[in-house]
C-alpha cells in the first residue's frame, strides 16, 4: 500500500476488504483484552475464508476472533493457547484445522524478528520438549538454545487506544499485549482505536507505535467487548 | 493411605505455605488455580510485585467491578496498584526469559524427581497449549509447583519420570503439596517438611518419586493444627 502522510479513516467494512481469501492475518489480543473486536466482527460478516490466523489465543467460540474459527473461516491457527475455544480443538481433532502451538514468549519474539529484520532468535524455551522437534539446536558459550524463525503476516488487525491522523498510537491498560509488536510485522496494518485526534495532539512521549507502521485507521464500534475494552 | 482433606483446606494450606517463600519486593508470577490464592496469605510487611504475563507488573486483587481494560493472565480481572506498569508482550517475556522474575508459582499435571514438569497437553484428550508456561518455567529464577499430592484416583502426582509431554526439563526448585514440601536441586529431590497429620512413612508410601530426607524434616511451616476431620 502506498504510504500516506495522513492515514485514511475507513469504516470497518471498507477496511476489512483488504483481507482476501487465503491470507495470513495477525490479530492482537490476550484473552478478552486488546482484541480489535470491530474489525474482527467485520471480517466475520465478510465471510472471508481460508485464513491463517496468527493470534496469541483463539478467544472463546462466541467471542471476538474465536467466532472466526467457529464460522469455519480459519484454515490454520498459529497461537500459544487454544484451551478456551472448544471449536479450535474440535476442528483440529477432526482434521479440518491446521494448528501450530508456539510458546507465548517465542510467539511474540518471532513476530518481533519478523518486524525488525532479524533472521530469527535463540531461546532456551522449549528445549527437551515437543517444541524442539524439527528445529536446530545451537550452542553458544556452552549453553544450548533453539533457533526460532521470524513470523510475518499479510495483514495485522490491531487494537490501540488513541490515534492521531498520522497513525501514531497509544495504548491503554492490558489491551497493549501483542498489538505494538504485530504492528511491525505485516504488509498492511489496520488499527482499531477508541478515538482519533489531530496531528500534534498526542504527547510524543506517550506514543508507543509510530504512525509510519500503520496504514488504515478504524474507530471502534459498539459491540459488547469493543465498547468495554 | 493419606487422609482426605477438605478441598478448601488443601488449596489454602498449599497457598499459605508458598506465601512463606517470598521476600518484600519479590517479582512473582502466579498461575491459575491454587497459585492465585498465594497473595491472600502474605503478611503486610511483604509486598510482592505481581507480574501477569499479558503485560503488567503490580497487579492487585480482583476488583468488585469488572473492567476489561485491566485483566490478568487466565482472564481474571485485576486492580492496578499504585506503581503498577503496563507493557507489551515482548517486554513481558523479555522480563520472564531474562531472569527478571524471581519466582513463578504454577500447578501441574505431573512433576518428577529431576524437576521436569508436564502441564500443557494430554495427547488425544486435552490440547490447551502451553501459553506462557514454557517461557515462565525456563526464565523465572525459582519455579514453585503447587499441587495436590495425589490425583483424583489417589495416584502420586510426584513421579520418578514424567509420562506426559514435558513443559520443560529440570526447572522445578520447590514442590508444595497439602502434605509435604520437597526441594529439587541439581537433579536431587529432598523431603523438607511434612504436614502434622501424616508421617514421613505416609509420604514415602504415597510418593512415586525417589528422594532423600533432609537431616531434620520439619512440620510443614504455617500449618499450626493437624486436620482430623475427613471430607
Amino acid at each position: 500500500m502506498a504510504r500516506n502522510y495522513i492515514k485514511p479513516v475507513l469504516s470497518p467494512e471498507e477496511a476489512i476488504k483488504s483481507v482476501k481469501e487465503g491470507m495470513s492475518v495477525m490479530i492482537g489480543g490476550f484473552n478478552y483484552g486488546g482484541v480489535p473486536y470491530t474489525l474482527v466482527e467485520a471480517l466475520e460478516k465478510a465471510g472471508t475464508k481460508g485464513l491463517t490466523m496468527i493470534s496469541n489465543d483463539t478467544s472463546y467460540a462466541t467471542v471476538g476472533h474465536g467466532r472466526l474459527v467457529a464460522a469455519g473461516q480459519i484454515k490454520k491457527v498459529i497461537a500459544s493457547h487454544i484451551g478456551i475455544n472448544k471449536k479450535t480443538g474440535e476442528q483440529y481433532n477432526a482434521g479440518t484445522l491446521e494448528l501450530e502451538l508456539v510458546p507465548q514468549g517465542t510467539f511474540v519474539e518471532r513476530i518481533r524478528c519478523g518486524g525488525f529484520g532479524m533472521g530469527g532468535f535463540l531461546t532456551p524455551t522449549g528445549l527437551g520438549t515437543k517444541v524442539e522437534e524439527g528445529k536446530q539446536v545451537i550452542e553458544v558459550d556452552g549453553k544450548k538454545y533453539l533457533l526460532e524463525k521470524p513470523l510475518r503476516a499479510d495483514v495485522a488487525l490491531i487494537r490501540a487506544h488513541k490515534a492521531d491522523r498520522m497513525g501514531n498510537l497509544t495504548y491503554f491498560g492490558t489491551n497493549r499485549n501483542f498489538n505494538p509488536t504485530m504492528a511491525t510485522a505485516a504488509d498492511l496494518v489496520i488499527a482499531e482505536v477508541d478515538s482519533i485526534v489531530e496531528v500534534g495532539e498526542l504527547d510524543p512521549n506517550n506514543i508507543v507505535t509510530p504512525g509510519i507502521l500503520v496504514d488504515i485507521l478504524v474507530v471502534k464500534g459498539d459491540n459488547y467487548y469493543a465498547a468495554r475494552t | 493411605m493419606l487422609p482426605v482433606l477438605n478441598e478448601e483446606v488443601v488449596r489454602n494450606r498449599i497457598a499459605k505455605r508458598i506465601a512463606l517463600e517470598f521476600e518484600d519486593g519479590d517479582v512473582v508470577n502466579l498461575g491459575i488455580g491454587i497459585p492465585t490464592l498465594v497473595s491472600n496469605f502474605l503478611p503486610a510487611d511483604k509486598r510482592l510485585i505481581i507480574e501477569t504475563e499479558n503485560g503488567c507488573l503490580g497487579a492487585g486483587p480482583e476488583p468488585e467491578e469488572k473492567d476489561y481494560r485491566f485483566i490478568g493472565a487466565g482472564g481474571r480481572f485485576i486492580t492496578p496498584l499504585p506503581g503498577c506498569s503496563f507493557f507489551g508482550s515482548d517486554m513481558s517475556f523479555g522480563l520472564i526469559r531474562g531472569g527478571h522474575v524471581d519466582a513463578t508459582v504454577l500447578g501441574t499435571l505431573e512433576v518428577d524427581q529431576e524437576g521436569n514438569l508436564a502441564n500443557w497437553i494430554i495427547p488425544g484428550k486435552l490440547l490447551p497449549g502451553m501459553g506462557g508456561a514454557m517461557d515462565l518455567v525456563v526464565g523465572a529464577k525459582r519455579v514453585i509447583v503447587a499441587t495436590t499430592h495425589c490425583d483424583k484416583k489417589g495416584k502420586s502426582k510426584i513421579l520418578k519420570k514424567c509420562r506426559l509431554p514435558l513443559t520443560a526439563v529440570g526447572v522445578v526448585s520447590l514442590i508444595v503439596t497439602e502434605f509435604a514440601v520437597f526441594s529439587i536441586k541439581d537433579g536431587k529431590m529432598t523431603l523438607l517438611e511434612v504436614a502434622p497429620e501424616v508421617t514421613k512413612e505416609d509420604i514415602r508410601a504415597n510418593t512415586e518419586a525417589e528422594y532423600e530426607e533432609a537431616p531434620e524434616v520439619r512440620v510443614m511451616q504455617g500449618v499450626e493444627e493437624p486436620v482430623t476431620e475427613a471430607k
